[in-house]
């Protein structure tokens, strides 16, 4: 809140951030982490029987893998960096400073990984005979290596984010490493890109491969066998991770409406799970004793499964982390936990610095209800398009004009019946300005433009002085 | 020191709560020197872009440019993506010194600033193209690679102008409220003379890079390109060097005329004066090299390099020491109201911690009004709003409180009208009895004198 703050009044941020982070987890875990250490494989392989087209067809993959993941793969993790210093600059600032070292870390394992990904490919057919050709495949086994461990640190991140164990005490990042979710989570994710590999893998061999060649045969019944081999992997780290989030996620899932969400959760996650594993493991089954008989488009499905499975991970850990984007620290609209009484008691106008009033007043009120808006809502929530509040006032109070004393009393206790929200962070003289503003709202549908488009504003001087207390 | 300046009353945010991993005077080391080595490969990503293009629209006319235009093409595989890998942690070092600087920046320019992620994507995948189509798209469908050799030129070239809005508009923080999108921000501070400043440097330094790649000892000139022989090419791409440094003479002053005044300081002047002396004598240099004989040219090659390094060392260094002076009469005013708001916070919390609230009522123990808040948001006395009034919950549970705090523990679907209530077992069974009883008090028909009602409702 004390950054100009960007905002997408139709898609709403998150989705955008979702959408960069969620290609990039696609992406990442099934092509980069699981992939290499697959094609290492298949080169080893081909190099020990001394076939020339099975190297040639790893050697074709590893041109896909390496257009995919230095392209998109690449950039949507640089894109994450840059999503997130727009839609929650608080956030990320926050964990920056928290976990600088661990990302440092993690960036030279970048650049090696990298560096490692254009060797690979670019010196395959010059690195071909002898002494060079060992090398070369030790330069995958290293760039697997690589390819898991950025995996291993940011897994440490995301669980930190969602419980700070003792961090909060003693301001140590390496508490991240002794979160509970943190082993099953990695073994998870671990497994799952391998899994996701051969899906991917054994797909793709279908274009560089003739129908009916003895090279297809081989190759179809390798990755089966490597599918066969993980699998079981990952339904054990998915069922060890998903009885471990109650435990992380305690002081969310104490409230009733949270262990109702999980219990749905719960349901629909054994089924997607035990059904790609059933499903996956029949056709690694197929594909090893009988290769020829799985046509490519089968594959597709426990592929897409499988992403839509990793995508429900996703969502669960998300919404288990709000109401915070630092679990005990600071609320997703960036309010931290120990500022939120002086906000309530003083107002949040008071001390914001991006705002056009500092104290509500009757002719400033729709102004002032509007940018309490953007500080305490619109990290999640968009006027009238993804998650809008008009929606989600509809749905509770109906399309008639909404009650004042109704949404007063809502807004105020939102944090206590809706406990994925934050309390609000304001006064109730800010409080009042808000619900003018949402009845305003309703009325005109009139959308709000982010920092982006229309700019900031700070209150004249004079106020600031009162700002600075 | 710089009256004007603080007149124009800047917005002063406030900084984050948590201490810096690591002293600044280290992370501003590590800051410069990490960026200087990405932007060294920024620098051969966009040159090698340009200069592709540029040789391969040469080829049109003598078809040995062509061998050479896409033997600098290949150059740009390497280069681009460790421009981009070595980019993350200048980007760390700078995001977390200069937080409410660098994220307002980002923010003010957010759209410009996001679209960096599709813009690079798209960028690399048509130098791949452009790369991995080079020897099918011939004849008539040569002017289609060039056009996308171009494409992939000018995508390359944007990048670096969004990144370079960004670092400027962060200088500036008395001119944030001026901004209203990407475009408008570039009317601060002198971003097109910075950014021409950059594209010449750009072609400087790969021309140098150039000069010493086609001459090293492995590299197959017979092979790829027969019609060059290397001390022709080594020269040729001096000459190149060598005039965009010349160039640079031109844009130099330029670029420091039109920097405001506010970061302007006897250091920054005397970091730039040694720099502009060290160009002169690189300059000399390189035209010893580029008028010496055959057999000689590239002796001085590694010597230039050098002094170029430190060339860039200092110009890297001037940059730093104008982004502190400008900012630092800002950057007190943040410390001083990031102090001053933590005062008051610990002041609040110790007021909490003691017991004595800080003026809401938190500290007494639940009552019946104060549980109900839970449940105002869905019911109101006489009104339905999102579920049954007091009235009617009166109506059935007169006599049965605990019927009530049964409800709210596992609320069944009875009503189709209503989304469903959600259940309220965590509040406990004490809390529920309170609210029950009060339910039920003001919900009675002749019970509005009991005194609860007013602001709950
Ligand atoms: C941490 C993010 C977050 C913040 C901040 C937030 N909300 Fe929400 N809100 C949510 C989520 C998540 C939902 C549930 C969406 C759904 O229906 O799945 C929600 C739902 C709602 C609902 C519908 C509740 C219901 O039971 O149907 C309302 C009304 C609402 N929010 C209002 C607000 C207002 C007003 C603010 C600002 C004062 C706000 N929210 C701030 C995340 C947030
Ligand atoms: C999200 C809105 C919401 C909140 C908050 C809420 N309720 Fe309800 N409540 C409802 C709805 C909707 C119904 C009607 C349900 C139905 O009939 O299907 C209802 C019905 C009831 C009833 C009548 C049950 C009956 O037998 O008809 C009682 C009693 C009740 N709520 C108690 C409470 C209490 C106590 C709280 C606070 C601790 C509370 N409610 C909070 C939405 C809410």
């Amino acid at each position: 809140m004390d950054f100009p703050l960007y905002f997408l009044d139709g898609i709403g941020n998150r989705l955008m951030f979702a959408i960069i982070a969620i290609t990039h987890v696609l992406i990442n875990h099934p092509l980069a982490i699981g992939a290499y250490p697959l094609v290492v494989a298949l080169e080893f392989w081909g190099w020990r029987k001394g076939r020339a087209d099975i190297d040639e067809l790893a050697r074709k993959v590893t041109f896909v893998l390496f257009l995919v993941t230095t392209t998109l793969g690449a950039l949507t993790g640089v894109g994450i960096w840059l999503g997130a210093a727009l839609i929650a600059p608080f956030g990320i600032g926050a964990l920056l400073r928290i976990f600088f070292w661990a990302w440092f870390i993690e960036w030279f394992v970048f650049i090696a990984e990298v560096v490692l990904v254009l060797i690979y490919w670019l010196a395959w057919k010059r690195w071909a005979e002898g002494r060079m050709k060992k090398l070369h495949m030790g330069v995958g086994v290293l760039l697997a290596v690589m390819s898991w461990f950025t995996m291993a640190v940011i897994v440490a991140i995301l669980g930190f984010m969602m419980g700070t164990g003792s961090w909060t005490a003693d301001q140590n990042f390496m508490s991240a490493f002794f979160n509970p979710l943190y082993a099953p989570q990695l073994l998870f994710r671990t497994a799952y890109a391998m899994l996701g590999a051969g899906l991917f893998v054994w797909f793709l061999q279908f274009f560089f491969t003739e129908k009916g060649s003895d090279l297809r045969r081989r190759a179809v019944r390798f990755i089966s066998i490597w599918v066969l081999a993980w699998t079981p992997v990952c339904a054990i780290g998915a069922v060890w991770y998903w009885g471990r989030v109650p435990e992380a996620a305690r002081a969310n899932l104490d409230v009733a409406l949270m262990t109702q969400k999980y219990s749905q959760w719960n349901d629909s996650f054994l089924l997607i799970v035990g059904s790609i594993v059933g499903l996956v493991l029949l056709i690694a089954l197929i594909g090893t004793i009988r290769p020829k008989v799985i046509p490519h488009f089968v594959l597709i499905i426990p592929f897409v499964l499988s992403l839509y499975m990793l995508g429900h991970f996703e969502r669960a850990r998300e919404f288990l982390r709000k109401p915070h984007v630092v679990a005990d620290y600071m609320y997703s609209n960036g309010v931290r936990m120990d500022e939120l009484p002086v906000f309530q008691r003083d107002g949040m106008l008071t001390y914001a610095t991006y705002v056009r009033h500092r104290t509500v007043t009757e002719s400033n009120k729709l102004e002032a209800g509007e940018d309490m808006f953007v500080l305490a809502c619109s990290r999640c929530h968009t006027t009238t398009g993804v998650n809008a509040l008009t929606d989600k006032f509809n749905t509770l109070y109906g399309s008639d004009p909404w009650d004042e004393a109704a949404l007063n009393a809502f807004i105020e206790n939102m944090h206590l019946s809706r406990t994925y929200m934050p309390p609000f962070p304001g006064n109730d003289k800010e409080l009042g300005a808000l619900v003018a503003y949402l009845q305003q709202l309703q009325a005109t549908k009139r959308s709000v433009l982010g920092a982006q488009t229309r700019g900031v504003d700070v209150p004249p001087p004079r106020a600031t002085g009162t700002a600075s207390n | 020191m710089n009256i004007p300046y603080i007149l124009l009353t800047p917005p002063v945010p406030r900084d984050l709560a948590l201490e810096l991993p690591l002293d600044p005077f280290s992370l501003e080391i590590l800051l410069v020197g990490l960026f200087l080595l990405h932007i060294l490969f920024v620098n051969l990503m966009v040159g090698g872009a340009i200069l592709t293009v540029f040789f391969e629209l040469l080829g049109r006319l003598s078809a040995r440019y062509d061998r050479l235009a896409r033997e600098i093409g290949k150059t740009i595989t390497v280069n681009k993506s460790l421009a981009v890998v070595l980019g993350v942690g200048p980007l760390l070092c700078i995001s977390l010194l200069y937080t409410a600087w660098f994220y307002a920046a980002n923010g003010l320019t957010g759209n410009g600033w996001i679209l960096i992620v599709p813009l690079v994507i798209l960028a690399f995948l048509f130098s791949y193209a452009h790369k991995y189509t080079w020897e099918r798209w011939t004849g008539r469908a040569k002017q289609h690679h060039i056009v996308l050799g171009a494409a992939s030129a000018i995508l390359f070239m944007s990048i670096p102008f969004i990144f370079l809005a960004n670092i400027n508009l962060m200088l500036f923080p008395d001119r944030w409220t001026e901004v209203s999108g990407f475009f408008s921000s570039l009317q601060i501070g002198n971003v097109f003379p910075r950014y021409f400043h950059f594209l010449t440097a750009s072609i400087a330094i790969t021309g140098l890079f150039l000069s010493g790649w086609f001459s090293r000892k492995n590299f197959p000139m017979e092979r790829v390109m027969p019609t060059f022989t290397r001390p022709e090419v080594r020269r040729m791409f001096y000459k190149l060097a060598f005039w965009a440094t010349v160039a640079q003479v031109a844009f130099g002053p330029l670029l420091f005329v039109t920097l405001p005044s506010v970061g302007i300081t006897f250091e920054l002047l005397a970091v730039i004066l040694t720099g502009v002396a060290l160009a002169a004598i690189i300059l000399a240099m390189m035209w010893k090299e580029v008028t010496s004989a055959d057999h000689r040219i590239g002796r001085l090659y590694w010597p230039i390099v050098a002094a170029f390094t430190v060339l860039v060392v200092f110009m890297a260094t001037g940059r730093h020491v104008y982004r502190e002076a400008s900012i630092d009469d800002h950057r007190q005013l943040v410390v001083d109201r990031t102090d001053k708001f933590q005062a008051v916070e610990l002041a609040t919390l110790m007021r909490i911690e003691a017991g004595l609230g800080v003026g809401q009522a938190t500290a007494t123990g639940p009552t019946g009004e104060s549980v109900f808040k839970n449940c105002a948001a869905c019911h109101a006395v006489d009104k339905v709003l999102a579920a049954p009034s007091l009235r009617e919950v009166y109506s059935i549970y007169a006599d049965n409180p605990s019927g009530i705090v049964d409800w709210a523990k596992d609320p069944g679907v009875k009503r189709p009208e209503f989304a469903p209530m959600p259940s309220f077992a965590h509040l406990g069974d004490e809390q529920l009895e309170l609210v029950a009883e009060y339910m039920l008090e003001v919900g009675a028909p002749e019970g509005q004198d009991s005194g609860s009602d007013g602001e709950s409702m």
